[in-house]
């Protein structure tokens, strides 16, 4: 187990490396020179020869992308042009409110795409399995961002059942924060219960013709007991990794989520920091976000092997 | 060649009568290429989103000839108006009509789609090639590097690279075809592993073919049909990213009419004016649909395993 975790470790090792290249090279796209934009307002002779020795401007490029990374490493991503706050201070403040949203996604995601996966994997070819595929190919369709809009009209403008704003942190309010997210957490959760739901389907489906679900059958085990206890479990191995897996376009869907529901998570950062060309904020969620992916990786292997004792037997 | 069809329909009655089987399969009795055509015309849904897709097609092709109001006029006079005979889907906040921005707006959300799909094929097949046929090196630099780009999330990479590129349809249709083109290098690399192996691939080799017509006699042909369904669903993904990005201000600038932009505005009008919110919706999950659709569908008829 270890000798494998190490070996994972090792590989991401380069993959990391190059995104920190990617990250750094983003900055090169900038139209002009990349001083004045980020300097911004700011044209003070001295301030800018101040900027351009702080970020070695006059330094050939690959000895700023050293002097860039040795800071990254020390954890230094730079600071806010907006609010003069170390970025990573930022990124740490606004995390916490986007994993609330994305594991309350996670779980709504869950307890909606599993349980119709596996009935439309039971009943495959039914009025019910087609209803289910139906169901789930349009929440792949639906703009997220749509959807969330249309939930605002329907329950917040004309039923006036739920907020359609107004964050607040689980640690002040738990009850209030619960409600706050609710709307957010299903519209992010919706593309995920697809997803989940057609991954179900067809782990199910593979593991429905298997012997031992059909010895399950033989010695006349009850059909719920075999579909839940022998079916249901191992078919399961492959959508908790799936689930890891699914971190990444979380992120990308809290990012249009949080701009609806004005949450103040990482996703309204990236956008409010795009729209302020605070470009430093914008590479640090880049680099943070693909690293986080990259450790979702990691434990979607782990898990995997965790949860099938025939690799961990190897 | 409705000769060699007939032959082949024969051969398998026969064989089949051996077999002592009287059910003909149509599908199986036909040869390859209308093999997939006939899977794909009975495939009821792949139809559908075909029919899906057609429609918005000749929409936004059609637009500058349909009878519609300029989408950029505006009018004072009819701010934020019901769906009326005049406007049958109302107008917007100043008095635009919303079914001509409907119109002029899949022409944006349809370019959007088949132009970054077009980028990340033109860039990510070629690439996938080279690292599957040629291996070493040349296969470790594309896939470290294709790794690399598959660990930023898609949407984040297209909003950081629209960011540093400057908002604009176009720079967003080249920020969605950069960060899409990892998904075709992969999955073309793939295909190519698997079918260098294949004897007809030796045997080219071994009469000492130059390597530029293995490639695109041999190999490209072969690797086709899956990066044709994946380019189909990616146009779906690229379509919603387009609208995410115009919905964040970062795609089609105001006054051109995109669907993802109407929804940005139609956010602030809600309680005024719902209907301003309802349709560039409806467009996007419509044309998406379609897409999703018929890839699956393309999926199914070129699936060999299927037969």
């Amino acid at each position: 187990m270890l000798s494998f975790i190490l070996r994972r470790l090792l590989i991401a090792i380069p993959t990391i490396i190059l995104i920190t290249i990617f990250v750094f090279a983003l900055q090169q796209l900038l139209p002009g020179d990349p001083l004045l934009v980020m300097a911004g307002e700011e044209r003070d002779p001295e301030v800018l020869e101040f900027l351009r020795e702080k970020y070695r401007l006059n330094d050939p490029i690959p000895i700023q992308y050293l002097a860039w990374i040795g800071n990254v490493l020390q954890g230094d991503l730079g600071i806010s042009l907006r609010t003069n706050q170390p970025v990573t201070e930022l990124i740490g403040e606004k995390l916490p409110v986007t994993i609330q949203l994305a594991i309350m996604a996670i779980i709504f995601a869950m307890v909606i795409g599993i349980p119709t996966g596996v009935l439309s994997a039971v009943k495959k070819g039914t009025p019910v399995d087609y209803a289910a595929n139906v169901v789930a190919l349009s929440g792949l369709s639906i703009p997220n961002f749509w959807l969330g809009i249309m939930l605002i009209l329907l329950v917040s403008v004309q039923w006036d059942l739920l907020p359609a704003s107004g964050y607040v942190p689980i640690s002040e309010d738990p009850i209030q924060s619960f409600t706050t997210m609710i709307m957010p957490a299903f519209v992010l959760g919706t593309a995920l219960a697809a997803t989940l739901m057609r991954h179900t389907r067809s782990a199910m489906l593979g593991v429905l013709t298997s012997d031992y679900v059909r010895t399950a059958r033989a010695k006349g085990l009850l059909e719920r007991s075999v579909i839940l206890k022998h079916a249901l479990r191992n078919a399961l191995t492959p959508i908790v990794t799936l689930t890891a897996l699914l971190f990444g376009e979380l992120i990308a869907g809290a990012v249009l989520t949080e701009q609806i529901f004005t949450i103040p998570g990482f996703g309204k950062l990236v956008v409010d920091a795009v729209f302020n060309r605070d470009y430093a904020v914008v590479q640090g969620i880049v680099l943070v976000t693909a690293i986080g992916f990259i450790m979702m990786n990691l434990l979607a292997d782990m898990l995997y092997f965790l949860l099938n004792p025939r690799l961990r037997h190897q | 060649m409705a000769h060699s069809s007939d032959r082949l329909r024969d051969d398998t009655e026969e064989h089949l009568a051996e077999g002592a089987v009287d059910v003909i399969d149509p599908v199986l009795a036909t040869a390859p290429e209308n093999r997939v055509w006939k899977k794909f015309r009975t495939h009821g849904s792949a139809v559908f989103g075909g029919i899906l897709v057609a429609f918005f097609v000749l929409i936004a092709l059609l637009a500058p000839i349909l009878p519609v109001p300029d989408p950029a006029a505006t009018d004072w006079g009819a701010v934020r108006q019901a769906p009326s005979l005049d406007h049958p889907l109302g107008t917007d906040e100043i008095g635009r009509d919303v079914l001509s921005r409907m119109v002029w707006g899949a022409q944006a959300s349809l370019m959007a789609g088949v132009i970054s799909v077009a980028i990340a094929l033109t860039l990510g097949v070629p690439l996938g090639i080279l690292a599957g046929y040629f291996g070493g090196w040349t296969d470790a630099v594309i896939s470290r590097c294709t790794e690399a780009l598959l660990a930023a999330p898609f949407l984040i990479l297209a909003i950081a690279l629209a960011a540093f590129l400057g908002p604009s349809l176009t720079n967003a249709m080249i920020a969605i075809g950069i960060s899409a083109t990892p998904i075709f290098i992969r999955l073309t690399r793939g295909q190519v592993l698997s079918v260098k192996a294949e004897d007809y691939v030796e045997g080219a080799q071994a009469i000492g073919l130059p390597t530029p017509r293995i490639l695109t006699r041999y190999i490209f042909p072969n690797v086709f049909p899956p990066v044709l369904v994946q380019a189909t669903l990616t146009v779906a993904t690229a379509i919603i990213a387009e609208a995410s990005l115009s919905f964040l201000g970062l795609g089609q600038q105001p006054p051109s009419p995109s669907w993802g932009s109407m929804l940005n505005t139609a956010k602030n009008f809600l309680n005024q004016a719902p209907w301003m919110a309802l349709w560039p919706g409806v467009g996007i999950f419509l044309v998406v649909l379609g897409f999703n659709l018929l890839g699956d569908g393309l999926r199914d008829a070129l699936d060999p395993r299927e037969h």
